[in-house]
Formats: C-alpha cells, sequence, structure tokens
C-alpha cells in the first residue's frame, strides 16, 4: 500500500483533500476570469472616409437602441451633441455595444476594434459637436501635480468611487466601478462627458490640468505597491473585519485545539 | 493503578476503549488519575494541608523515551530555527533600509517573516515539548465551596459588628450625615473642573461663515468660477467660502455642491430664486450625523451621503428620499457678482448639518 | 549540583521576605482543565499584552497633535499635502522608521483580534454556563472590558487622522449632538470647539494610552485574579464532577502550554501583520470634513451601530423650538443598550427563572440548556443583522443587491430572523438531546450488520465507554423546586405568587423544556418500552452478537449501558 493510501483514513486526510479541492478551484475560477482592456485610441484624424466607416458600424451596431439618426429611442438615449469622447469611452471600456439593458453597463472586453472605436466616436463626434477624444498630450501625467489630484479625488470622486478608485455602490443596482482598468484617456473621457450616473465635470470647471492632475492620482495610487502585504482589495475595515475573523481567530482557535488536543492512542504508549 | 483507598471513588480503570482508534480533539484523556494527596480522606484541597504528601505526584520521565527522543530532536530543530529567525530579524532591522514605498515593503517582508518563524518555532517548539515530552498526566484536585463556613461567617460579621460600633459611626447620626454632606460636593469637583473644555456652543451651530458677496470657490484649485464655466447639465462640483480655504472648522459647516440642471427640470420645494441659470447649490454637511452627502447620480438627479445611504432629491429641494435622514439639505442662496462670478446671496436659512435640540 | 543549591538559596532569600512556599506551591499545584475553548480568553489576554508592547512603540514615535503641517516625507505622492502633525507622523512611523510599518499593523491587527477573542470567549463563557454562580462577576467585568474595549478600538484608530477615521469621528459628533439639552455642550467639550477643532486628537490619545488601558489592566487583573481564585470550570466527563477540577498542574505543564500559546498569538500577530495589509492610511488620505470615500466603515466591533444608524428610519419630533432626532437617538443607545443589559442581567434573570442558587462548576453542553442556547443565537441573530447592515454598500457592491433592498430586507430581518434563530435552534436542541439520549440507550453504531434468522438485517452497535456516557452528561437544567402545584387549592409558595410569581413559573417551564431522561437502573430511557417495541428472538441475537447473555423479559433494560464490549 502506499504512502499515501495508508494515511488515507487519519483525520488530517479530510482536511487536506478539502484544501486541495479549493486551490483547484481558485486556480481554475483565476485562469478563466479577468479582463483586459484594449489601448486607448491614438490621436485622432478625422476624415470623411473614417465617418462613413464610422456610420456603417453605427448602422449595424447601434442603430438598434439609439435609432437611426442618434435620436434615441425609448432603450436608449439621444447620442446627438455627446461627442467623441462619450463614445469612445463606452466603446473602448466594452460597455457599448451594450449586452442587454440593465441598471448600469458593466466594464468588459470591447467589442469593437481600436479602429473601429475610432470611427464612430468619430461619426457620432461629427453629427453635432460636443466633447472630442483627448490627445495623447492632453492625458499625459508627467509633470502633473498628484497632491492636487489626491485633494480633487478625495472632493469629487472618492465618495462614489471610494478613495483607491475601488468603486462603490449606488443607487438601485448602479455602482460607480471600480478604476483599476481604466486608461488615462478613458478617465478623461468619462470626467469630460460624465457617462451613466457619473456628473459632468467639463473643462471649464475642472481643468485639463486639474483632470491631468486627478489622473496621475488614479494611475500613481493604484500601481503603489502595497507596503503591508496583500491588499485586501483596499476597501477597508469590511475586508480586514472578514479576514480578522476567518484567518486570525480560525488560526488561532486550530492552534489551540492542537495544543489540548488529546493524545493519540498507541499501541506502544 | 489507583490507591484503592483514594477518595471520591473514583473506579478502577477500564479496560482500554475497542474499535477504532478515534483521536478527540479538545475532550481530556481518560482517566489515568492519581488524587493530588496521599492522605485524601478530609477530602481537603492541597492549600494550607498538614505536612506535604510524600510520594511522588509527577511521573519523572515521559512512557515512551524514543519517541520522547525523536520529539526532542523536532523541538530543539524548532528552537534553533527560533533563534536564526531573531538574528535574521536583527539583521533586517540594520541592513534594510526604509523611505520609500518599495523599500518599506522589503523591510516589512523581512521583518515580518523572521518575526514571525521566531515566534511559530517557538510555538510549535513548547507545544511538542509539552505534548509528547512531557510525560502525559491527569491529576484532580478538589474545590472547596465558595461558601465560608458559617463560624467563619459568624467570625467576620462579629468583626464588622463590634468594628462598626467601636466606630461610633451608627449611633452618632451627625457624624454620619456632616461626613456625607462633606462628601458631594467633593465628588462633584472633579466634574466642575472639565467646565473649561471648551466653549459653551452659544449660536455657533446655527450659523455658517458664508455671507452675502462670498464667492464660492471649487475645492481643490481654489477659484471662483462662473454659470458660463459650470455649463454642462448634469456638472456637479465641491465649493467652498472665498478665503475659508484653510479653515477646517468654517468648511466643516459650509462646504457645499451645486449642481446645473437642464432648464425646467428645477422646481418647488427647491426655491428657483436662489438658483442661477439652472445652478442649485446646497450644503454637503448630510443632515443625519454630518457626513458629506456627496454622491450625485446624474441620471436619477438623487443625491447619497455614503455613510448611511440618505437619498436627497436634488431638482425638489433635497427633499429626503430613502435613509435616516430627517430633513433635505439646506440650499445656499447664490446670485452673481459683478463679474459673473458665483457668490452666495446671503448665508443658509436654517442650521445645517445633524440635528440638535437647540435648533428647532 | 550548584543550581541545586542556587535555587534553594533564592528561594530561601524569597520566602524569608514574602512567606511565599505555601502560597507558590498551590499555585504550582493548582489543576488546570484542558479545553480548546478554555483558550479563548487567552487569545484575548495575549493580545492584549502585544498591544500594550507595540503600543508602546508607536508612542515613541507618534505625535498627537492637530496642527498643520506640509508633508515632505518618503511618501512622496503625498509631497507637499496639507496634513495635520498626527498624520503625518503617522505617514512617518509607516516609511521612515524601521519595522514602524510592522509595528503599526500587528498592533492594528491585535485589536482586532483582541475583539474577535472577546466577543468568542465571551459567546463560549455563555453557551457553556460557565456565568453562573459564582462566576457573575467576572462575566459583568467581561462586559465592561468588551465596552472598554470597542472604545479604546475607536479611539485608537482615530488618532492618524485619516479620512476614513476622521469621518468615524464626524459620525461621533453628529450622534453627540442629538443628544437632548447637553448634546451640544458635550460635542463643543469634546471637540473644544466646533468640530473637528485642535483638542481631540490629544485628548483621545490620553485616553487611549493611559486612562483606558489602566483600567482594562486593572480590571483584566480582576478577571485573572477571580478566575484563579474560583477555579477553571471544566468540561463534563468521566471522573469530572461539580467538587473536582481534573487536569494537569501549572507547573510545568499549563505555563508550557499558556507560553506556547502566547507565542502561537503573537506568531498569528506578526504573519497577519506582514502579509495582510491594514489601515492604509497614505491612501485614505488626511482629514478634510469636505471629503469622503464610498464605502466607509468603522473597524468591525464598530460595525453593529453603523448598522443601527443604516438602518432607523428618518423619525424625529421638532417641539417647541426643539429637535429631538430619534432617528440618531434610538439606534445609538437601544440596540446596544439592550444587548449588553441583557447580557449583564442574564445570570440574575436565569437564577431567578430556574431557581438554580447552587455553585457551578461544570459547564453544560450548549445543547443540555436549550433555551439559553436558543436565546444566545436569537441575540448573535440580532447583532449579526446589524453588523451585516453596517457593510450594506459594500455587500450591495459585491454581491450585486440593490442598496436600498439591502436595507429594506434589514429592516424586517432584525425582527424576523432572531424569531426565526430561537425556534429553529431550541429546536436543534432538543433534537440532539434526543441524538444523545438514542446513543445512552441504544449504543453507538458499528458500521457492522448482522442478518437474523427470520432474515432481517440489523446494525450492531455498542454501548458507549465509561468516558462517553460522562461526555455526554445527562444532566440538566433544574424545574423549580417542588412547591410548584398544579392544583388549584394549594397555595403557592412565595416565589410564583401573583402575576409575576406566575411569569416566572411559565418562564421556568419554557427554559427548563428539555428531553427527559430517566435513569432505570444501569440503563437509560425507555428500559421497559424498549422489550415492547422488538420480538424477543431479535432482542436475544443482538444481544448475543454483543457478546452478552439474554436478556431477562422482565426487565428489559439488561444489555444496555453497563457492560463496556471490550471486557
Amino acid at each position: 500500500m502506499s504512502w499515501i493510501t495508508a494515511r488515507r483514513r487519519r483525520p488530517v486526510a479530510g482536511y487536506a483533500v478539502v484544501l486541495l479541492g479549493l486551490i483547484l478551484v481558485g486556480a481554475v475560477y483565476a485562469t478563466i476570469t479577468g479582463s483586459g482592456n484594449s489601448a486607448a485610441a491614438t490621436a485622432p484624424t478625422t476624415s470623411a472616409a473614417q465617418i462613413a466607416r464610422g456610420q456603417q458600424i453605427f448602422d449595424q451596431t447601434c442603430a438598434t437602441c439609439h435609432g437611426l439618426q442618434a435620436q434615441g429611442t425609448p432603450a436608449a438615449p439621444s447620442l446627438i451633441g455627446v461627442g467623441s469622447a462619450a463614445v469612445d469611452f463606452q466603446v473602448s471600456t466594452g460597455r457599448m455595444p451594450a449586452k442587454a439593458l440593465g441598471a448600469e453597463q458593466d466594464e468588459a472586453p470591447p467589442k469593437l476594434t481600436p479602429q473601429q472605436t475610432r470611427d464612430v466616436a468619430q461619426y457620432i463626434g461629427s453629427l453635432a459637436g460636443g466633447p472630442a477624444i483627448p490627445t495623447p498630450a492632453e492625458v499625459s501625467t508627467s509633470g502633473a501635480n498628484v497632491a492636487l489630484g489626491q485633494e480633487l479625488f478625495t472632493a469629487d470622486c472618492a465618495q462614489c468611487h471610494n478613495f483607491d478608485g475601488a468603486g462603490g455602490a449606488l443607487t438601485y443596482g448602479k455602482y460607480a466601478p471600480a478604476l483599476t482598468n481604466a486608461t488615462p484617456t478613458q478617465i478623461y473621457e468619462a470626467m469630460l462627458t460624465g457617462p451613466e450616473a457619473m456628473p459632468v465635470f467639463n473643462n471649464t470647471t475642472i481643468t485639463p490640468n486639474e483632470k491631468r492632475d486627478i489622473i496621475a492620482y488614479v494611475t500613481d495610487t493604484r500601481t503603489t505597491p502595497n507596503p503591508g502585504g496583500f491588499s485586501l482589495g483596499r476597501v477597508g475595515p469590511v475586508t480586514e473585519g472578514l479576514v480578522g475573523f476567518l484567518g486570525l481567530l480560525f488560526f488561532m482557535v486550530l492552534a489551540a485545539m492542537w495544543i489540548t488536543a488529546k493524545h493519540r492512542k498507541t499501541t506502544d504508549e | 493503578m489507583s490507591d484503592p483507598s483514594a477518595p471520591q471513588g473514583l473506579p478502577d480503570e477500564p479496560a482500554e476503549p475497542p474499535a477504532a482508534r478515534h483521536r478527540v480533539i479538545g475532550t481530556p484523556p481518560p482517566a489515568q488519575a492519581r488524587t493530588l494527596l496521599g492522605d485524601g480522606a478530609s477530602g481537603e484541597t492541597g492549600a494550607g494541608d498538614g505536612s506535604p504528601p510524600m510520594r511522588r505526584e509527577l511521573p519523572a520521565d515521559p512512557s515512551n523515551p524514543v519517541k520522547a527522543k525523536r520529539a526532542e530532536r523536532v523541538v530543539a530543530l524548532c528552537f534553533i530555527l527560533s533563534m536564526l529567525a531573531s538574528i535574521g530579524f536583527i539583521a533586517a532591522y540594520v541592513g534594510l533600509e526604509v523611505h520609500s514605498v518599495d523599500a518599506v515593503l522589503r523591510s516589512n517582508l523581512a521583518l515580518g517573516v523572521s518575526m514571525s518563524v521566531a515566534f511559530l518555532g517557538l510555538a510549535v517548539g513548547a507545544t511538542v515539548w509539552v505534548r509528547r515530552i512531557m510525560p502525559t498526566v491527569e491529576l484532580t484536585e478538589e474545590r472547596h465551596p465558595m461558601r465560608s463556613s458559617p463560624e467563619d461567617r459568624a467570625a467576620f460579621a462579629e468583626t464588622f459588628q463590634e468594628g462598626a460600633e467601636a466606630s461610633q459611626f451608627v449611633k452618632r447620626p451627625l457624624l454620619r450625615r456632616t461626613l456625607i454632606a462633606a462628601t458631594v460636593p467633593l465628588a462633584v469637583a472633579p466634574l466642575v473642573l472639565l467646565r473649561d473644555m471648551g466653549p459653551l456652543p452659544g449660536t455657533t451651530l446655527r450659523h455658517t461663515v458664508w455671507r452675502k458677496g462670498l464667492r464660492l470657490l471649487t475645492y481643490g484649485a481654489n477659484t471662483p468660477i462662473t454659470s458660463a464655466e459650470f455649463s454642462s447639465a448634469g456638472g456637479m462640483i465641491t465649493v467652498i467660502p472665498d478665503g475659508y480655504q484653510d479653515d477646517p472648522e468654517a468648511l466643516a459647516q459650509a462646504t457645499a455642491i451645486i449642481i446645473k440642471f437642464q432648464p425646467g427640470v428645477l422646481q418647488p420645494p427647491t426655491v428657483l430664486n436662489w438658483t442661477v441659470d439652472n445652478i442649485v447649490c446646497y450644503s454637503k454637511i448630510c443632515t443625519h450625523v454630518g457626513c458629506p452627502a456627496a454622491l450625485y447620480e446624474q441620471t436619477t438627479h438623487h443625491i447619497l451621503c455614503p455613510c448611511h445611504q440618505s437619498t436627497f432629491d436634488a431638482p425638489r429641494g433635497a427633499t429626503v428620499l430613502f435613509g435616516p435622514a430627517p430633513r433635505p439639505l439646506p440650499q445656499l442662496p447664490l446670485t452673481t457678482d459683478s463679474q459673473g462670478y458665483l457668490v452666495a446671496a446671503s448665508d443658509f436659512h436654517e442650521p445645517v448639518g445633524p440635528s440638535f435640540w437647540e435648533r428647532g | 549540583m550548584s543550581i541545586d543549591r542556587a535555587l534553594r538559596e533564592i528561594g530561601g532569600e524569597l520566602d524569608d521576605r514574602f512567606h511565599a512556599a505555601r502560597g507558590f506551591r498551590v499555585l504550582f499545584r493548582k489543576i488546570f482543565p484542558d479545553h480548546w475553548s478554555f483558550l479563548l480568553g487567552e487569545i484575548a489576554l495575549y493580545s492584549f499584552i502585544i498591544l500594550l508592547l507595540t503600543g508602546t512603540f508607536l508612542t515613541l514615535f507618534f505625535q498627537p497633535s492637530m496642527t498643520e503641517v506640509v508633508y515632505h516625507g518618503s511618501y512622496t505622492h503625498l509631497d507637499g499635502v496639507k496634513m495635520s502633525q498626527a498624520y503625518a507622523s503617522t505617514l512617518n512611523i509607516s516609511f521612515d522608521v524601521r519595522g514602524g510599518l510592522l509595528m503599526r499593523q500587528i498592533h492594528h491587527w491585535a485589536a482586532d483580534l483582541f475583539m474577535a477573542a472577546i466577543f468568542a470567549h465571551m459567546l463560549r463563557i455563555f453557551f457553556t454556563g460557565a456565568y453562573r454562580k459564582p462566576r457573575e462577576t467576572n462575566w459583568l467585568i467581561g462586559i465592561v472590558l468588551l465596552t472598554l474595549g470597542m472604545l479604546e478600538g475607536l479611539f485608537g484608530y482615530s488618532l492618524p487622522d485619516d479620512l476614513l477615521s476622521g469621518t468615524g469621528l464626524r459620525i461621533t459628533e453628529g450622534v453627540l449632538l442629538s443628544v437632548p439639552v447637553v448634546g451640544t455642550y458635550l460635542t463643543f467639550f469634546l471637540f473644544g470647539g466646533p468640530f473637528p477643532g485642535n483638542d481631540i486628537i490629544p485628548r483621545l490619545y490620553v485616553i487611549h494610552v493611559l486612562l483606558i488601558p489602566a483600567l482594562m489592566l486593572a480590571l483584566i487583573t480582576a478577571h485573572l485574579f477571580f478566575m484563579f481564585h474560583q477555579k477553571h470550570t471544566q468540561m463534563p466527563g468521566k471522573g469530572r464532577t461539580n467538587t473536582n477540577v481534573v487536569g494537569a498542574p501549572t507547573y510545568p505543564y499549563f505555563m508550557a502550554k499558556t507560553g506556547a500559546f502566547f507565542f502561537f498569538t503573537f506568531a498569528a500577530l506578526a504573519l497577519a501583520g506582514t502579509f495582510a495589509q491594514i489601515n492604509p492610511i497614505w491612501l485614505y488620505g488626511p482629514y478634510t470634513p469636505v471629503g469622503i470615500s464610498a464605502g466607509s466603515q468603522p473597524d468591525f466591533y464598530m460595525g453593529f451601530l453603523e448598522g443601527t444608524l443604516r438602518m432607523f428610519p428618518s423619525w424625529t419630533w421638532d417641539l417647541a423650538g426643539h429637535t429631538v432626532p430619534w432617528n440618531v437617538l434610538i439606534p445609538a443607545l437601544v440596540p446596544l443598550g439592550l444587548l449588553f443589559t441583557g447580557a449583564a442581567l442574564w445570570p440574575m434573570l436565569e437564577r431567578w427563572i430556574t431557581g438554580d442558587k447552587s455553585e457551578h462548576h461544570l459547564n453544560d453542553r450548549p445543547r443540555n440548556a436549550p433555551t439559553r442556547t436558543a436565546i444566545g443565537l436569537a441575540a448573535i441573530t440580532f447583532y449579526g443583522v446589524f453588523w451585516l447592515e453596517g457593510a450594506n454598500d459594500v455587500i450591495a457592491d459585491h454581491l450585486d443587491i440593490s442598496l436600498y433592498v439591502t436595507t429594506e430586507i434589514a429592516r424586517y430581518a432584525i425582527f424576523i430572523a432572531p424569531v426565526v434563530a430561537y425556534i429553529v435552534t431550541k429546536r436543534i436542541c432538543l433534537g440532539l438531546q434526543r441524538k444523545d439520549l438514542h446513543l445512552l440507550e441504544h449504543g453507538v453504531e458499528t458500521g457492522i450488520i448482522r442478518q437474523l434468522p427470520s432474515g432481517e438485517f440489523v446494525e450492531q452497535t455498542r454501548p458507549l465507554t465509561e468516558e462517553e456516557v460522562a461526555a455526554l452528561d445527562v444532566r440538566r437544567p433544574p424545574a423549580l423546586p417542588a412547591g410548584a402545584s398544579a392544583r388549584e387549592q394549594e397555595v403557592p409558595p412565595p416565589g410564583l405568587r401573583g402575576g409575576l410569581g406566575r411569569a416566572r413559573l411559565r418562564l421556568n417551564k419554557v427554559v427548563t423544556e428539555t428531553v427527559p431522561v430517566e435513569e432505570h437502573g444501569d440503563g437509560y430511557g425507555h428500559g421497559n418500552g424498549h422489550g415492547n417495541g422488538h420480538p424477543a428472538a431479535e432482542r436475544a441475537a443482538v444481544a448475543s452478537s454483543r457478546g452478552e447473555g439474554v436478556p431477562d423479559d422482565a426487565d428489559g433494560s439488561a444489555g444496555h449501558g453497563g457492560a463496556p464490549a471490550g471486557s
């Protein structure tokens, strides 16, 4: 009988099997979830050809809900005047084309290629203007004032998105998403256009410089390593309390059980 | 093995239980008990009893020397590991600097791991020592009832009584009453000393620093704002009074938010005279317990306080829709100054923030 | 040997001065019973010691001042940001003091573990009935320690003056303001003026570092002394009675085990402080009354109060120029007051209901006190609903439940869930008692199947060993002493007269509801009844399979219990 088979009836065998099962499940889950995100659009060059392509994409993919003239239907709002920035944000974060109507569209792998995204964004922008996709220079964070970004973020963003951009609950099933995967362009566009329930922070309320400061703060913080260990999601005391109870106390109870355990009866004892 | 004259009638040991070995965590081993004292006849505890017992109570050595020797090596290994970890801790402290996030991460990891191993080594070693090297023993100790003997109780009562009489406390009411009278103000005095811990509230909570003509600044950037700049419907921003950027006490009462609406959305009970170009200003201090109520949902026009989810209807005077807040958010009257910047027309027309007794 | 002689010398000198020989011998020989659940209190004790040690380290570097400074330390993301000295010094400890972050994290984890252990320990005491006479004082001390611990933790994590804990202080101010008549005065006195002021952090510091720890140290000492003096309770088992303690002596066994456990506690906390980041104040940012984060919660032991505040509807009274905000007052005072007062009064209440004034040194198994266990579970459920509500926005976000729905559910659950918990628990306890009774009567299943001559299959059981019988402990809470008469004409005894007395009688019936066990000779339960249930041939077959003689029909109880199978 092999070593492991001989020990199959030991009490620890049961725990070992459960632990193995948990590890396996966790590994499988980790490999099948996890999302990527597309790169932001590069500097847009509007041309008639691009707008025509964009119109074609729009008619095929978006018009069902948004109407052939982008005038909106009961299912979806009008896109007239939202600007290319809004479209670029929604499509590049995979929220649009929407999978299903619901309280909120979730971030997802984008369904259109970056080129297609740019095209349809330019088409919508050509309809009635609106905020444009920012240039790379506009979203560059070099020389940004991170401290000011922190102040602005705390006063105007953290109440929905959480101090670390980990997201938070809104009403009726809506939520402010986590900012983990948002590119600088997407952050800029979101502030500028106020997607879904998010308020609009136009360029005269929060200036482009200030937007860059906020972007610098967000991108800086989320890449800051956690010197204290695993971040536990940077959610705050809720997860800390869970870990305290489930982890710490449980470990201590196991230790207590070991220390006070009755001695195993062996033949030579 | 048990002494037949042992008190408490401990039965002779039964044979070992049959069938499969079962490990019961937490319940004690079966009685291989020996009583604590040789002279169990009186049933007294070990305390305060005549001469100490003559015979040995604890076995000197474990029953299985081979296993004990093996365990001893395990324990020694644990202790040596612990020692090395402690030395490692000191080395990590000396060798690893901090002063940057990455450096702190490394230092924390090194110090923490070495400390954990040091303690774990001691813990595991000590546990194995107790369980496998110290001989297994189970002893019985008698409890004495908590209640003292009637004689002791009577004696105490008598002593107490005698003392009370000797002190004359019971017999002389004048002494008694004046003593009590003396202690009362003495007990109150320390509380009185606390009076200067803070100023009297007066009417401080009824007002904020907002007054006519005071500009609204966007917090952080601290720049004033015109209605032409704050032009996008669905916009929201935090504003503070001009000149009070570094005054937390003022900000704790005066912080506000401005929201821009499409035409026709704002309606009573919002005071439309206090709005400028469909821009309305509400106090940011939640009327529940004072958190900044700052979540604004552009689509539903709801202001949500993240602390306890009080929800206010922004187009309708911030009326409470859900949650524990008792009152709408106060509205700040807005107007514009000569250069077009948004300014307050006056202070809030009611106290901001949580309820208090004198609020009325 | 010289060591031996040296020890004798030292011992002699000490004894000459302190009359120590007998006392120390008693101490060394004191028996400590062994059960893992008895170590829960030690988790709390050792966490407390670790809090003192790490806390002292932190006081060497922390500056409890609200003076505004501009930060230029090693955490460059906040370079140039204005903050209080308290916050800046905490950043300093985290990033510019070697071992500082580790000590901060161990300190905070130890506080969490301390409170968690107190809860676990308190529940253990409750469910085993260890609070009964003579230990009611210790129970009360424990409740006071729990309250002090909560306050200590609240003040402690407020010291760094970061956004999260500052929000907590703001809420505290709002709650204090709501107190009728004196609320505004209390608030202004505590904060030294309007919120936030400059005084709150230094004042909390003194309370956190000196006043409450001193109180707790004194109470913990008293708690331990009483436990020593009255001796620890023990679990029922073979050879254990209400008048003895069975276990191993303090010296060297218990000392070694408790020492090992101390190191385990320290190791667990060190591991947590290394691998689990806690209270990352540099991410929260310094406190400003202008800002707030989504998902703001206090530490878990204050979560209960947070939930009460979230759940309560917006009731308020405005009368004659004065406001009484029930929406703040009631959640802050009533649920916690109910729980703690109920807990404090419970030993006395139970004594009154059961009329049981004797000393108890044997623990109950929770199933053997079904009503007590059920009430305990109901209280836990009551606490738990509030606790979960305190995290409702995090739950709503992560479990995709609509935010308002969580609160609505909680508003109903707070009434329904404890009742359901009570009923379910009580029934489970009674069911477990029946299972125990079944074991006592029929023995343990061995998995060995025998075929009877009639063709029927029957499982062979073995009777319980003496230890197993003792562990099952047939003790039940006593019904009221004789005199609780059912006849109308008889005058009830003094304790049962009048409305209160009748209520007492009724409560007694509920509390002492249990599965009756009658010992019948050597066997248990329905010795006579059992004989009727099975045909004689079968009983004979079953009995012979156990190697016993054919049972006597008249008795029917022979063949159960008494003779161990192995002999």
